[in-house]
């Protein structure tokens, strides 16, 4: 699929501008569950598809941001590249734009990077209903202030996604997941120990008793670092962290709220009371996922303690869904919102009732 | 650039003066025009102005405390780390304040656990590795002004380095920065996980040459040192064959730790300068490290040499022990004081641009260079596509600096021309001010404007850098299209 809508919704937003009425920006609606609820004329970006160039030498790919990740996977896939944050889909209808947009990052992350890491540039319809251009598809690139990084993460408060630019890698040529039965506590002493020496770790989850570690490179690099740390060969890694990825393993199916909780790596355990049955790691500890019906500001203010943050991702009231910001950050919040959507009307409230 | 914009209040140095006193020291307020002199300029020596003065707090209340009398008394404010930028941006402003971070100088805190450090503005890039050297961590990023700049300036300027194409540049390597806000306020930015809440303020930060804040700490990531790192250098008898080769290595899947490129003019010129071996018969070389675990060193050292050979090196050497691995970095590393011995000043610029338009981008160069007169050496950071040419000339004779500056103006529109940026690492500052109306339109400047006002509504952080104003850009296009006189008229020379 290949279509250029950028005019049909520079129009539409431009008409919303004038008339002060609010948009709700749709991708595949893959991840609506994530989020305050937006109450607002649907604006969607799923007919505004197609790769607009892709070198694999030059490591970068430009796409609409309708365009399916999927179908952007595959293509990388072809000529042994691929997206190194390992972002999540939810779903098959995912687009490259919404992905941006989340900034959500798969267990690659903490070894490779998040998306907003890749992300070299985008095209955007600000609130004023006009088309911008920052970053590029160049690796080095500080001409101008970091728009581009803005945007991800913004869940289109701040614009439409008309394009991205983003920076791809080769894959590995082997991967190999170990597994070592332990406690959560020695899980996380075992994940830094490793973390401060060279091995080619590229993915670590713990749950139930189980550490699992990801080691990707070179063939013989990875080999190595396998008769090095030990541990039992896992059968059927790739499916494993792709249903971690995509939230299909047994731990994430309950109707209990889940939280996202990114905090430093080392902390042991949170100020509250919870079940350890209730908690699954990633990242090397910086990720955890909690099945937990505490209430929202008793989450936030644990991870205020430790300079984290917690959001409500799943089985939510979406309401109390991000971290509260400071009334300092809260400030530069809203006047970047007013600087890019004056009128309030891209997504308003998706991230906090006052953006 | 506005300088008299700001000048009511400002223009009475006394009274300001007095009122910094009452602040900060007397030895951390400078005025005598003798001791202002250090801070006339930064590593774009060719722009000089005197500050009004210059205050060194050491105290984030003594930062907050000037910041909040400057704001009140509309005085700008121009903040500087080691002033080794490239773009001028930290030009002072002879009506206003000129912050220096430079007795900012504590690493906090080392956590090696987690693998960062909490550092103070004002801390040498370099004094960063070297002091989790004992952990065995480092601090990727690695400028080649690594030496003196301080990890403030890099901030603001989101600077890369040698390593960068592996590594990432600083905006992937930090974690949480405190800020303070022209009105004084104290912001922490970022958290203690990988990521935080709400927009990404900490890009925004980045790169931002002290337009939105100055920063006063920095914590910045740690990686474990590579197991070994192995060099190789191959030689080219054509600069197009060696560009295809640096394609070639990445189409096999590797990702070398860097991947730099010389020209025959830089070649000889640090050949000269620190004897590095390099083989100078050679129109263009390129220098590939490879770095990991010991096993994949050694199985991507066997694959590059092969892509390199088939890319049609005419030598291919491997660094046979550390050693020489440093030697072949020390004539890469040295390659701008190195051009500079061959001429009495050279200008570096600093575009990006897509890899494969390399064959263009030189030749039109070499074009350019013969109708300016000027020669150019090319330093290239291969791997990632930012070039560095340098330009020769001599500031003595009448007309060159003027000429030379021109000449690298259409350097970085050709970069534009062909899909890249006038920038890849060096910031806009004052240099670059002009082209950047080349490369954004007057709505995407304008949003520039309004994310500046964001932080700083009455513009006082480093006024008239890294955006132009829409009159500005008016003007240089109107010079640029139709009269092709010189740049910056309105600017004093010196
Ligand atoms: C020989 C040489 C080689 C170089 N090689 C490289 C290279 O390989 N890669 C590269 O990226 N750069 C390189 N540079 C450029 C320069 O070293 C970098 O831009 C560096 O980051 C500047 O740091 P500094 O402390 O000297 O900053 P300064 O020059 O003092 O300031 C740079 C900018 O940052 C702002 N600033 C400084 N500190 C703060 C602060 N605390 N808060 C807010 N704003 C601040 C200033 O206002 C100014 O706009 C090189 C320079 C030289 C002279």
């Amino acid at each position: 699929m290949n279509a250029d809508m950028s005019l049909q919704l520079q129009q539409r937003v431009q008409n919303a501008y004038e008339d002060k009425t609010a948009l709700a920006i749709i991708g595949g609606n893959s991840k609506a569950f994530y989020g305050r609820a937006v109450t607002a004329e649907t604006l969607s970006l799923a007919d505004h598809t197609g790769v607009l160039s892709y070198e694999p030498t030059e490591l970068v790919i430009t796409a609409r941001s309708g365009t399916p990740l999927k179908e952007i996977e595959a293509l990388l896939d072809q000529h042994g590249q691929m997206l190194p944050f390992e972002p999540p889909a939810f779903n098959e209808d995912a687009t490259i734009g919404g992905t941006i947009a989340c900034n959500l990052s798969g267990p690659r992350r903490a070894y490779a990077g998040a998306a907003r890491d890749y992300l070299l540039g985008c095209k955007i319809i600000n609130g004023k209903g006009e088309i911008l251009k920052f970053g590029g598809e160049v690796m080095k690139n500080v001409a101008g202030y970091d728009v581009s990084r803005l945007m991800a993460g913004a869940m289109g408060t701040l614009g439409v996604l008309l394009e991205v630019s983003l920076k791809v890698l080769p894959k590995p040529e082997t991967e190999i997941t170990q597994l070592f039965n332990c406690s959560a506590n020695e899980a996380i002493d075992k994940m830094h120990a490793w973390s401060q020496t060279p091995l080619p770790i590229s993915a670590t989850s713990f749950h139930d008793s189980v550490l699992s570690v990801r080691f990707s490179g070179a063939t013989k690099a990875v080999n190595a670092a396998v008769d090095n740390v030990g541990g039992e060969v896992m059968e059927n890694a790739e499916k494993y962290w792709q249903d971690l990825k995509e939230q299909r393993l047994d731990f994430f199916n309950s109707d209990k709220p889940l939280w996202r909780l990114s905090l430093a790596s080392d902390i042991e355990s949170l100020s509250f009371e919870e079940n350890p049955d209730d908690t699954f790691y990633e990242w090397g500890g910086a990720l955890r996922w909690l099945k937990s019906d505490e209430s929202a500001e008793t989450i936030h203010a644990a991870m205020d303690e430790f300079d984290g943050h917690a959001s409500l991702f799943r089985h939510a009231d979406k309401v109390n869904v991000f971290q509260p910001l400071t009334p300092g950050l809260m400030r530069i919040h809203k006047n970047l919102k007013t600087a890019f959507d004056p009128h309030n009307i891209l997504n308003p409230g998706k991230l906090y009732p006052e953006l | 650039m506005n300088m008299t914009e700001h000048n009511i209040q400002a223009g009475n140095k006394v009274s300001l003066l007095k009122a910094l006193l009452k602040l900060l020291p007397e030895d951390a307020v400078l005025h005598e025009e003798e001791d202002l002199h250090p801070y006339e300029c930064d590593g774009l020596s060719a722009y000089r102005h005197l500050p009004m003065i210059v205050v060194l707090p050491d105290t984030f209340e003594q930062v907050q405390a000037v910041l909040r009398l400057c704001y009140q008394c509309e005085v700008p404010v121009v903040a500087r780390g080691a002033g080794t930028g490239l773009s001028g941006g930290a030009l002072p402003l002879d009506n206003g304040v000129l912050l220096s971070l430079a007795k900012f100088k504590d690493i906090i805190h080392i956590d090696p656990k987690r693998r960062i450090a909490r550092v103070q503005p004002g801390v040498r890039n370099l004094a960063i590795s070297q002091a989790v050297d004992q952990f065995g961590l480092y601090y990727a990023p690695d400028p080649s002004s690594q030496i003196a700049c301080t990890i403030g300036g890099n901030v603001a300027e989101n600077s890369g380095g040698v390593h960068c194409l592996k590594y990432g540049l600083t905006v992937h390597n930090i974690q949480q920065l405190k800020i303070i806000t022209i009105d004084g306020e104290l912001l922490t930015i970022g958290g203690s996980g990988l990521d935080s809440a709400g927009y990404d303020l900490l890009a925004l930060m980045t790169g931002s040459e002290g337009m939105l804040g100055v920063i006063v700490e920095v914590t910045v990531k740690l990686l474990p040192k590579p197991e070994r790192a192995q060099v190789i250098l191959a030689a080219f008898d054509n600069v197009v064959k060696a560009g295809e080769a640096v394609g070639n290595i990445i189409s096999a899947g590797i990702i070398p730790a860097g991947l730099e490129m010389m020209d025959k003019l830089a070649i000889s010129a640090a050949e000269d300068f620190v004897h590095a071996g390099y083989p100078l018969d050679a129109e263009a070389i390129l220098l590939c490290e490879l770095d990991g675990t010991n096993e994949e060193v050694s199985e991507h050292v066997a694959k590059v040499r092969e892509v390199l050979q088939q890319s049609g090196a005419t030598e291919v050497r491997t660094a046979k022990d550390e050693a020489e691995r440093l030697t072949f970095w020390k004539g890469r590393k040295a390659a701008f004081p190195a051009v500079g011995r061959l001429s009495p000043d050279y200008y570096c610029m600093d575009g990006t641009i897509p890899r494969k338009q390399l064959p263009r981008v030189l030749e039109a160069m070499a074009e350019l260079s013969k109708d300016y007169n000027l020669p150019v050496a090319n330093v290239f950071h291969a791997g990632d596509g930012n070039l560095h040419p340098l330009i020769l000339y001599d500031a003595n004779i009448p007309g060159e600096l003027e000429r030379t500056e021109e000449f690298g103006g259409k350097i970085l529109e050709l970069c534009v021309e062909v899909g890249g940026t006038i920038t890849g690492e060096h910031g806009v500052g004052i240099e670059k001010i002009n082209q950047m109306c080349v490369q954004f339109n007057p709505l995407e400047l304008t949003q520039f404007h309004a994310v500046k006002a964001a932080f700083d509504p009455q513009s006082l952080l480093n006024p008239g850098k890294a955006v132009p104003t829409l009159h500005r850009c008016a003007e240089f296009g109107a010079m640029h299209v139709h009269k092709g006189e010189l740049p910056f008229p309105e600017l004093e020379r010196f």
